[in-house]
C-alpha cells in the first residue's frame, strides 16, 4: 500500500501532497522537508529508490516537478514508477501537455485525478479511458450546477 | 493563459518521458470540449452565464478574491515576508467568512484554505466549513469539502463524529459520484470507530451493480479490515464474487482485499486456497489476450492487474506443495513470455521471481528466476540493477550456486556510478565468497575498498577481515590480505582489524619475518592517513624486533633508520594518541632487541615523561625508570608476548555468524560485536595469566601489598606462579607501597591487593604496572582496554586522579565533593560545612540529574550542623551511557530562626567521571 505521495519542484515547494496514512500535522511537515532536501540532493545517476526508515521512497522527476511515493517492503518499487508514469500520463491528458503552474492553479483537479487513480493508497482503475470519463462526468456536474445557479440567480428559472 | 511555462512536465522529445507514441493529444484545456462533450448550444449558454455570473459578482458586495488571483498574488511576493503578508490578509478575511456563515462563498474560500495549507500555513480552522460544504447538496461543494477533510482531518480527530454522518448519507446517495467521493474519503481517513459505523454500507455497496461504486467500495473494505480486523467476516461473502468481473478495476481492488485478508487470517488463507485457478485463468488471459488498448501499458496488457495477481498467488503457494503447484505453469508463462526491454515488463518479471522463490517452485524454475535477475544486473536502467541486487541478496542464502553463477556480473556492479547499488553489490559479493573464488573476489574487493566511499569503508574492511579468516587459503596471504585490507582502508579501519592482525601475525610463527618486513616497509613510507597500519606495524615491530634485525626477513635494515622512524611518528602532531601510545611502547620494547641505538630510545622515551597527554606522560616516566633505576629488569618486563593462541574458538564462532548471513544487518553486527568482545576476553584470561607469571614472584615476599591468587575467572587454567628470579625484582619496584591505607579491590579476573596511594613515586609504580597491562592488551579492541584498565588499576589510578570538587560556597555553606568511580557507576561523597558562625538545623540537600542518569540519595549524616561542623551524605549516580554528568540542586536549611533556601547547577564535574 502505498503511504503516501508528494510532489515537490526542483526548488523544494511542496505542490501536492497525498496521505494514506494518518499522521499529525507537523510529523507530515517533518517528513515532507526531509524527503524533499534528501532527494533534491540526490545526484542524476543515482537510482530513483531510497530506503527511508522502514519505507521504501520512489521518485522521479518530470521536467520541473518530482513525484515522490513512500511505498511499504512488500511493494514492487518498478511498479510505483509506473503508476507515478500513469499519473503523469492522466495530468497530461486532461490539461493538454500539462506543465507545473497546471498543477499550482489547478491543484485541486490534480487531486480528483489522484483519488480517482488511487484509494486508500491502492490502484482502483487500470484504464486510462475509464478514469477521464470518470473526471470529464464530475467536471460535467459542477458545470451544470454552475448553469443551473446563474439562470437561478438571474431568475430564468 | 499567459501564465503557462514553457516546461511542459510531459515533454515528448524524450522517449522516457510519457505517453510514448500517442502524444499527438493537442493542447486541449479543461472546459475545452473536449471535456464535458458539452453541445455547442451549451457552450453558448454557458458563456452567457458566465457573463451573467460576473454581472452578478459585481453586484454583491464584498467579494473574494478568486483561487486563482489569490495563487498569483502569492506567487508574485518577492520574499517570505510578503507572502506570508498576503498569507495573513487572506486568512484573516476568510475566518472572517466563516464566521460571518456566509455559504455562498464558502467553496471557494475553502479552496483558497486548501492552497495556503500546502503553503504550510495552518489551516485547521477551516475542518468545520469541509463538515458543511460536505452537507450541501451541491456536487461543487461536496467535491471541495470532501477534499479539504482528506487533506485537514484525519483519524485522530473529534469531527469525526460529524462526518461520519455525512458520509452515511452520501454513501447511499443516488449520484454514484457522490458516493465514489464518500468512498475515496473513507479510504483516506477511516478511523476503527468510522470504520465500524460504516461498514456495513460498504458492505452493500460490495454488491453494487456499478462497478464504479463496487471497486471503490472494495478498497474501503480493505482499509475497514485493515483499522477493525474481525469485520473481516462479514465483507467475506461479497469479496469472493469480485474475482469473476470483467471490470479490471474491480478485479485488482477484489485482488488487493483478497490478499490482505490473507495476510491477516490462516483461515482467509485456507479458504481462499481455491481460488487458485481463477486467479491463473485471469493472468493466462491477461497474457495471451491481444492488444488492448485500454489496458494496454508499452506492450503489456495491464501491468498493475498482473503484478497483484502475482503477489496473491505468492501468498497462497508460500508453503503449499499443491497450490504451487498449479500456479508453476503460469509462473514460467509470464517469466518467459514478459517483454523485458521496458520498466514496465520488468516490473512484473520482478514480481514474479519473488513469486517463484517464495512458493515451492521446481528448481528449474528457480534458476529461470535467477537467470532473469542476472539478465536485470546487465540493464542500462539502474533501478532495475538496484531491485536485481536488492533480489539477489534476499535468495542468496536459498540458491547459492545459481547466484554464483552470475558472480562476474555481480563483481562489475561494484564500479556502478549509482552509490546504493556499490553497497548492494558489496554486501552480495562478501555472500558470495566461498573458499574457491576467494583470491579473486578478494583482489576484486580489495581494488573496490582502495576507492570506496568513507562510509563504506569501516564495514568493507571489517567483512574482508572476516572472509579472509574464513576461507583463507594459506597464512601467507591472510597475513597479506590483512595488510592490504588496513592499507586501502587508510584511518577508517575499525579496531577489531587493528587487533585481528596483530593476533593473526602474533600467531603466525613462520611468517613472521615476512610480515614484519612487509611491515617495515609499508611503515617506512607510511602517511599519516594510514594510522591503523602504523598501529599493527609498529606494535609488530616491537615484538619481532630482533627478526627483523637479524636479517631473516628479506629486508635489512640499521638500527638508526628504524629510531628515525619512530622519532617521526612519535614526534608528528597528526599522529593520533593511539598510535603514539602504539609506538613508544613498541619503541620500549625495542630497547630490549637492539644492540646499538639504546640510547637515543631513552632520550626519545624520557622526553615523553613532559608530554601533554597523561597517558603518554605516564608511559615515558613509567619507562624511562627501566632505563635507570631499574634497568636490570628492562630485558625480561619486555620480553616477548606469548601468541595469543586463546583466540582460535571465538574465532570458530565468528565463521559461524559469517556463514548466517554477510547482510550488515545490525542484529549480526551486534553478534560480530559480541564474538568480537568474546574474542578479547579470551585474551584477557590470557593476558591475566601472563600477569599472575609477571607478579608471581611477590607472593613470598610481601604478601600484604601484592596478594596473586589463582582464582581465573574466565574459566582458563589457572597458572600457579612460578616465581622466576627476575620477575621478583618487582618487589623492588613496588615495595615503595608502604604508606597509604590498604584498601582490597575486586578485579574481576585476577585479585590483586594493591595498596592506593597518593605518594607520586608510588603512583609511578603503580602507573608501571598499569602500562605493563595496557602494553599488552593493547592489541584488544579499545573497549576491553578499557575495561582492563578499570579492572586491574583504576582502583588506583582513578583514585589518585579524579579530583574532588567544591559543589557549593555561599551563604556560610560549603559543600564538596569526593568521587568514586566502579563502572558506570559514581558514588559521590558529598561534605557539607557550615561557615556560618552559628547552629544550623534542618539541613536538607536535594539533587536531580539528567534522565539518562539515575540518581541514588542515602541519608545524610546528620540535619544539623555545629558552627563549624561538617556532616556527610553519599549520594550514588548510575550513569550506564557515560554522558557528561550535571547536576541540579537544590538546598535548604535554618540558621538564627530563618530559612535559606537555593539552588543552583553543578556542571565543573570532572570529565574523568564518565570518560
Amino acid at each position: 500500500m502505498m503511504q503516501f505521495m508528494l510532489l515537490f519542484s526542483r526548488q523544494g515547494k511542496l505542490r501536492l501532497q497525498k496521505w494514506y496514512e494518518a499522521h499529525p500535522d507537523k510529523v507530515k511537515k517533518k517528513i515532507t522537508r526531509e524527503l524533499i532536501s534528501t532527494i533534491l540532493t540526490r545526484k542524476p545517476k543515482m537510482s530513483s529508490f531510497l530506503e527511508w526508515k522502514d519505507l521504501k521512497i520512489v521518485y522521479k522527476r518530470y521536467a520541473s516537478l518530482y513525484f515522490c511515493c513512500a511505498i511499504e517492503q512488500e511493494d514492487n518499487e518498478l511498479l510505483t514508477l509506473e503508476i507515478i508514469h500513469r499519473y503523469v500520463e492522466l495530468l497530461d491528458k486532461y490539461f493538454g501537455s500539462v506543465c507545473e503552474l497546471d498543477i499550482i492553479f489547478n491543484f485541486e483537479k490534480a487531486y480528483f485525478m489522484l483519488d480517482e487513480l488511487m484509494v486508500g493508497g491502492e490502484v482502483c482503475e487500470t484504464s486510462k479511458v475509464n478514469l477521464l470519463k470518470a473526471i470529464a462526468a464530475q467536471d460535467l456536474l459542477q458545470e451544470d450546477e454552475i448553469v443551473e445557479m446563474a439562470l437561478r440567480d438571474m431568475g430564468l428559472i | 493563459m499567459t501564465w503557462r511555462p514553457k516546461e511542459k512536465i510531459c515533454s515528448r522529445r524524450r522517449s522516457d518521458a510519457l505517453i510514448n507514441g500517442e502524444g499527438e493529444s493537442s493542447g486541449r484545456r479543461p472546459g475545452d470540449t473536449s471535456l464535458g462533450k458539452m453541445s455547442s448550444i451549451k457552450q453558448v449558454i454557458n458563456d452567457a452565464v458566465e457573463k451573467g455570473k460576473e454581472v452578478y459578482e459585481k453586484v454583491r458586495q464584498p467579494n473574494p478574491i478568486r483561487l486563482r488571483d489569490l495563487i498569483r498574488q502569492i506567487r508574485s511576493a518577492k520574499t517570505a515576508a510578503e507572502e506570508r503578508a498576503v498569507v495573513n490578509r487572506e486568512c484573516a478575511y476568510i475566518r472572517l467568512t466563516f464566521r460571518e456563515e456566509d455559504s455562498v462563498w464558502r467553496c471557494r474560500n475553502v479552496a483558497k484554505l486548501l492552497y495556503i495549507h500546502m503553503l504550510g500555513y495552518p489551516a485547521h480552522f477551516g475542518q468545520m466549513e469541509c463538515l458543511k460544504l460536505i452537507a450541501s447538496p451541491r456536487f461543487t461543494d461536496k467535491r471541495i469539502g470532501y477534499l479539504g477533510a482528506m487533506l485537514l482531518l484525519d483519524e485522530r480527530q473529534d469531527v469525526h463524529l460529524l462526518i461520519t454522518n455525512s458520509l452515511k448519507n452520501d454513501l447511499n446517495s443516488s449520484t454514484q459520484f457522490v458516493q465514489g467521493l464518500a468512498l475515496c474519503t473513507l479510504g483516506a481517513i477511516a478511523s476503527p470507530e468510522m470504520s465500524r459505523d460504516l461498514a456495513g454500507e460498504v458492505e452493500k455497496l460490495l454488491k453494487s451493480s456499478n462497478a464504479y461504486i463496487r471497486k471503490k467500495a472494495a478498497v474501503c473494505a480493505l482499509r475497514i479490515i485493515l483499522k477493525v480486523p474481525e469485520l473481516m467476516e462479514m465483507f467475506l461473502p461479497a469479496t469472493r464474487s469480485l474475482l469473476s468481473e470483467k471490470n479490471h478495476g474491480v478485479l485488482i481492488t477484489g485482488v488487493t482485499l483478497i490478499t490482505e485478508m490473507c495476510r491477516q487470517s490462516p483461515d482467509m488463507l485456507s479458504h481462499f486456497k481455491k481460488i487458485v485457478p481463477n486467479l491463473v485463468r485471469i493472468l493466462k488471459n491477461l497474457i495471451m489476450a491481444g492488444y488492448s488498448p485500454e489496458h494496454d501499458v508499452q506492450g503489456v496488457s495491464d501491468p498493475f492487474l498482473q503484478v497483484k495477481i502475482l503477489k496473491l498467488l505468492r501468498i497462497l503457494g508460500c508453503g503449499d506443495s499443491e497450490a504451487s503447484e498449479t500456479m508453476n505453469d503460469i509462473l514460467a508463462q509470464v517469466a518467459t513470455n514478459t517483454e523485458s526491454s521496458k520498466n514496465v515488463g520488468n516490473a512484473i518479471l520482478y514480481e514474479t521471481v519473488l513469486s517463484i522463490m517464495d512458493i515451492k517452485s521446481e528448481s528449474g524454475l528457480r534458476v529461470l528466476a535467477i537467470n532473469i535477475l542476472g539478465r536485470f544486473l546487465l540493464n542500462a536502467d539502474k533501478n532495475i540493477r538496484y531491485v536485481a541486487l536488492n533480489t539477489l541478496l534476499r535468495v542468496v542464502h536459498a540458491d547459492n550456486s545459481a547466484v554464483q553463477r552470475h558472480r562476474t556480473t555481480i563483481v562489475e556492479c561494484l564500479k556502478d556510478a549509482d552509490i546504493s547499488i556499490r553497497r548492494r553489490a558489496m554486501e552480495l559479493c562478501f555472500a558470495l565468497i566461498n573458499g574457491n573464488n576467494i583470491r579473486t573476489m578478494m583482489k576484486e574487493l580489495l581494488a573496490f575498498l582502495e576507492k570506496a566511499e568513507p562510509e563504506f569503508k569501516a564495514s568493507c574492511s571489517s567483512k574482508c577481515v572476516l572472509a579472509a579468516e574464513k576461507y583463507s587459503p594459506n597464512v601467507k596471504w591472510h597475513i597479506d590480505t590483512l595488510l592490504k585490507v588496513v592499507q586501502a582502508a587508510g584511518n577508517h579501519v575499525p579496531e577489531d582489524v587493528v587487533s585481528s592482525s596483530i593476533q593473526l601475525i602474533s600467531e603466525a610463527r613462520s611468517e613472521q619475518p615476512y610480515a614484519v618486513g612487509e611491515l617495515w616497509r609499508l611503515l617506512s613510507v607510511a602517511q599519516m592517513e594510514f594510522q591503523p597500519l602504523i598501529q599493527v606495524a609498529t606494535w609488530c615491530i616491537g615484538e619481532f624486533g630482533d627478526i627483523l634485525l637479524s636479517g631473516q626477513s628479506d629486508v635489512t635494515v640499521v638500527e638508526s633508520e628504524l629510531i628515525a622512524v619512530y622519532q617521526q611518528i612519535l614526534w608528528s602532531s597528526q599522529c593520533s594518541i593511539t598510535t603514539k601510545e602504539y609506538a613508544l611502547t613498541s619503541l620500549m620494547k625495542l630497547s630490549a632487541r637492539l644492540n646499538h641505538e639504546i640510547g637515543s630510545i631513552q632520550q626519545v622515551v624520557s622526553a615523553f615523561g613532559s608530554h601533554l597527554n597523561i597517558e603518554l606522560q605516564q608511559r615515558g616516566i613509567e619507562y624511562s625508570q627501566l632505563f635507570t633505576k631499574h634497568s636490570h629488569m628492562r630485558g625480561p618486563l619486555l620480553e616477548r608476548m606469548p601468541p595469543f593462541e586463546g583466540t582460535k574458538a571465538g574465532r570458530e564462532e565468528g565463521k559461524a555468524a559469517l556463514t548466517n548471513g554477510i547482510d550488515s544487518s545490525p542484529d549480526n553486527q551486534a553478534l560480530l560485536n559480541d564474538l568480537t568482545t568474546l574474542n578479547n576476553n579470551t585474551n584477557d584470561s590470557y593476558e591475566s595469566n601472563a600477569l599472575l607469571d609477571l607478579l608471581g614472584g611477590m607472593e613470598p615476599g610481601d604478601g600484604d601489598k601484592v596478594q596473586p591468587t589463582n582464582t581465573v575467572t574466565t574459566g582458563v587454567t589457572p597458572i600457579v606462579p612460578a616465581a622466576p628470579s627476575s620477575n621478583a625484582d618487582i618487589l623492588d619496584l613496588l615495595g615503595g607501597l608502604d604508606t597509604g591505607p590498604t584498601m582490597p579491590s575486586a578485579i574481576s579476573n585476577v585479585n590483586i591487593t594493591v595498596a592506593p596511594n597518593q605518594l607520586p613515586s608510588n603512583g609511578n609504580a603503580s602507573f608501571l604496572l598499569d602500562g605493563l597491562l595496557n602494553n599488552s592488551t593493547s592489541v584488544t579492541s579499545p573497549v576491553t582496554s578499557l575495561q582492563n584498565f578499570n579492572n586491574i588499576s583504576s582502583p588506583v589510578s582513578q583514585q589518585s586522579s579524579i579530583p574532588g570538587i567544591n559543589a557549593y560556597d555561599k551563604n556560610g555553606m560549603k559543600l564538596d565533593m569526593t568521587f568514586e568511580v566502579q563502572e558506570s557507576l559514581t558514588t559521590i561523597n558529598m561534605q557539607a560545612t557550615n561557615n556560618t558562625g552559628s547552629q544550623v538545623t534542618d539541613f536538607l540537600f536535594q539533587a536531580a540529574v539528567p534522565k539518562s542518569l539515575q540518581l541514588q540519595m542515602l541519608n545524610p549524616s546528620s540535619t544539623t550542623l555545629a558552627p563549624s561542623g561538617t556532616l556527610s551524605q553519599v549520594i550514588k549516580v548510575n550513569n550506564p551511557n557515560k554522558v557528561a554528568l550535571r547536576m541540579r540542586i537544590k538546598l535548604s536549611w535554618t540558621a538564627n530562626g530563618s530559612q535559606i533556601q537555593d539552588q543552583g547547577e553543578i556542571s565543573n564535574f570532572p570529565p574523568a567521571l564518565w570518560q
